[in-house]
């Protein structure tokens, strides 16, 4: 872990997305607790409507006097539910078919493969869209759909390594010595390819925050009054232009956890996969 | 020379097939020979050394042997019974006394277990439960390669090329084998390591009653460590014999190419000699009759009739070249001389 983290740290880009990434979980953990007006999460008081930023209110209030602030702050540990939930169940499909399709060879594996390919070739969030909008409306089927659409990536990249590390000459030793295949696949090839996945998942939990608050925009994700940043952003639309505190502090929030993931993927994949490592 | 040994592995005009494809919706790939009639026999304690160019098909042979590659053909016997012809997992279960040392030693370890986990690996496969008795064995064998056994937390890429060579000797020696096929063991080492390698190669034979399969083409490593050689040229084995019969009066035209092309630092002028002409042909398409014929500096087109046996040119040497007969007294108007081909130390004439 100590080269990672050394590496890491020469990697500007790197850790500012590192530390986005800790501020958001230590808002997503602490919250209610750091919150100014924790009670917000639910509560509306009409005589303060859309008040501009202020002392009191340092992003303003939303249409039901709600400090935007503390929705903002609150509204950290749904989306990173959200994300984390629809990455693990992701991966909890995408990597066991990868490393099946991978290993073996034959119709099994090119059917899984198959099924892959087309999936990856609808775009993402409209495949997400269908699927959300079959089911009812809830933030349960929302992260079914994404978790439905985001495991080809998982199975694609497992995919890849496994065949590249089956066919290397550390695996044709373990066939030599007597090992069965589960214990080649799950104790060798497993923790092999699993730094690409690790990087993948980073990014993939910024790419879901960013789909599920479309989703919630949409109204086919989280349901009012929970302190959803895509719903904040879709409530604001009526107030926009003159409200223009209340979309843009959900939309900063949006945008700068994504960022940070999307910065920590790629410092993660640049010490994983020096190649790939970009000019800059 | 123990030559009334029984053999311990036996191989009978075995063939192996490699690739092929007859695949759906793709253009069918015909199979590629990789070893062709092959017959050997590895006596109990000798170490056989198995030469050739790269492609020659003497890994695939190894692995065939080994249980890796399956048979396409002929038969293999280990200790006396029949281990060829069965379903791939009965094929390596049968010849677990049998093993392979992999050219990259280093390739072959998990780059991500300690070299005492990976050790102990084999062991656990081999069900020995308890893991005090595990580290003990793992400890007392690198010992026994000559590493220290507190090595046994490092990882691979903390370990030399030639430390490489001994851990992987230890997690391979550690699963009590009779037969090892050592790939090429002394390949990518300078000259000195090569050399330990070697002393610990013929004293761990001593130690554990081993019996070598050297598949190499380093023809000084050869004839500084083999009993015997068999010399393989396209999937077939064209000359074999006792080292030393074989380096002093090579027979087949290939044997002494490959002898006069060895590098060597007495008789530094040698190196002018026989240049062999072209690559091999490919193994796809090798050509009827005497597959060495288009770069043969003696051939005749009648060589092209037929496959040329191998035939005894002396008490255990054995050479397949339908000019063997004439061949010695033919080189001479070729500027090689039979004795000007032995490896090390052979002193030129003129």
């Amino acid at each position: 872990m100590k080269p990672i983290l050394a590496r890491l740290s020469r990697d500007l880009p790197a850790m500012l997305g590192l530390g986005v990434v800790v501020v958001v979980l230590l808002l997503a953990i602490f919250g209610p607790w750091i919150a100014p007006h924790p009670e917000d999460a639910s509560a509306s008081h009409l005589l303060r409507r859309l008040k501009p930023p202020s002392a009191d209110f340092p992003f303003g209030t939303d249409n039901l006097g709600r400090d935007i602030l503390s929705r903002v702050i609150l509204g950290a540990r749904g989306a990173l539910q959200i994300a984390l939930t629809v990455v693990v169940v992701a991966m909890l499909i995408g990597v066991p078919l990868g490393l099946v399709a991978g290993y073996r060879s034959g119709w099994l594996s090119e059917t899984i493969m198959r099924v892959t390919d087309v999936v990856l070739a609808i775009p993402q969030l409209v495949l997400a869209l269908a699927l959300a909008q079959l089911l009812t409306p809830s933030l349960e089927s929302a992260m079914l759909a994404l978790s439905l659409t985001y495991w080809p990536f998982f199975t694609r990249i497992v995919y890849a390594e496994t065949r590249r590390l089956s066919a290397s000459l550390f695996v044709d030793a373990l066939r030599g010595v007597g090992a069965a295949s589960p214990r080649i696949v799950f104790l060798h090839i497993l923790p092999n390819a699993l730094s690409p996945v690790i990087v993948r998942a980073t990014i993939g939990l910024g790419f879901t925050i960013l789909v599920a608050a479309v989703l919630g925009f949409l109204g086919m994700g989280a349901t009012p009054p929970a302190p959803d940043w895509g719903l904040a952003i879709a409530d604001s639309r009526t107030y926009l232009p003159r409200a223009w505190w209340y979309a843009t502090f959900p939309g900063l929030a949006i945008l700068i956890t994504v960022m940070g993931f999307n910065l920590l993927g790629d410092g993660l994949r640049d010490i994983v996969d020096p190649r790939l490592r970009r000019s800059r | 020379m123990i030559a009334t040994a029984p053999p311990i592995v036996s191989v009978r005009d075995l063939s192996v097939l490699l690739g092929g494809r007859r695949g759906f919706l793709r253009k069918p790939v015909p199979p590629v020979a990789a070893v062709k009639e092959v017959s050997l026999d590895l006596r109990e304690g000798e170490i056989l050394a198995l030469v050739g160019e790269s492609g020659c098909g003497k890994t695939t042979l190894g692995r065939t042997i080994l249980g890796l590659q399956r048979e396409s053909a002929g038969e293999i016997q280990f200790d006396g019974a029949a281990v060829s012809g069965l379903r791939p997992d009965a094929a390596r279960a049968a010849r677990r006394d049998i093993q392979y040392v992999h050219q990259d030693a280093g390739a072959a370890l998990d780059p991500w277990w300690s070299i005492g986990r990976t050790l102990a690996e084999g062991l656990v496969i081999r069900g020995v439960r308890n893991a005090a008795e595990r580290r003990d064995r793992v400890a007392e064998m690198l010992a026994a390669v000559g590493l220290d056994p507190a090595s046994a937390r490092r990882y691979p890429h903390e370990f030399s090329g030639g430390q490489l060579r001994r851990v992987a000797l230890a997690r391979i020696l550690l699963l009590r084998p009779r037969v090892l096929i050592l790939d090429e063991p002394t390949s990518g080492l300078d000259m000195s390591v090569q050399a330990t390698v070697l002393n610990l190669l013929l004293e761990l034979r001593e130690r554990f009653g081993l019996t070598y399969l050297f598949i190499s083409h380093d023809l000084s490593v050869v004839a500084r460590l083999s009993d015997r050689v068999a010399i393989m040229y396209l999937g077939r084995i064209v000359e074999t014999g006792a080292t030393k019969a074989l380096f002093d009066r090579p027979a087949h035209p290939y044997t002494r190419i490959l002898m006069a092309a060895a590098p060597r630092l007495a008789g530094r002028q040698a190196a002018e000699a026989l240049p062999v002409r072209g690559d091999p042909p490919s193994p796809t398409a090798a050509p009827p009759g005497c597959a060495f014929l288009d770069r043969c500096p003696i051939g005749e087109p009648g060589c092209a009739r037929r496959v040329p046996q191998l035939i005894a040119v002396g008490s255990e040497h054995r050479v397949a070249c339908h000019l063997a007969s004439r061949a010695a007294n033919d080189w001479a108007s070729y500027g090689v001389f039979a004795g000007q081909t032995a490896p090390v130390g052979a002193a030129r004439h003129g």
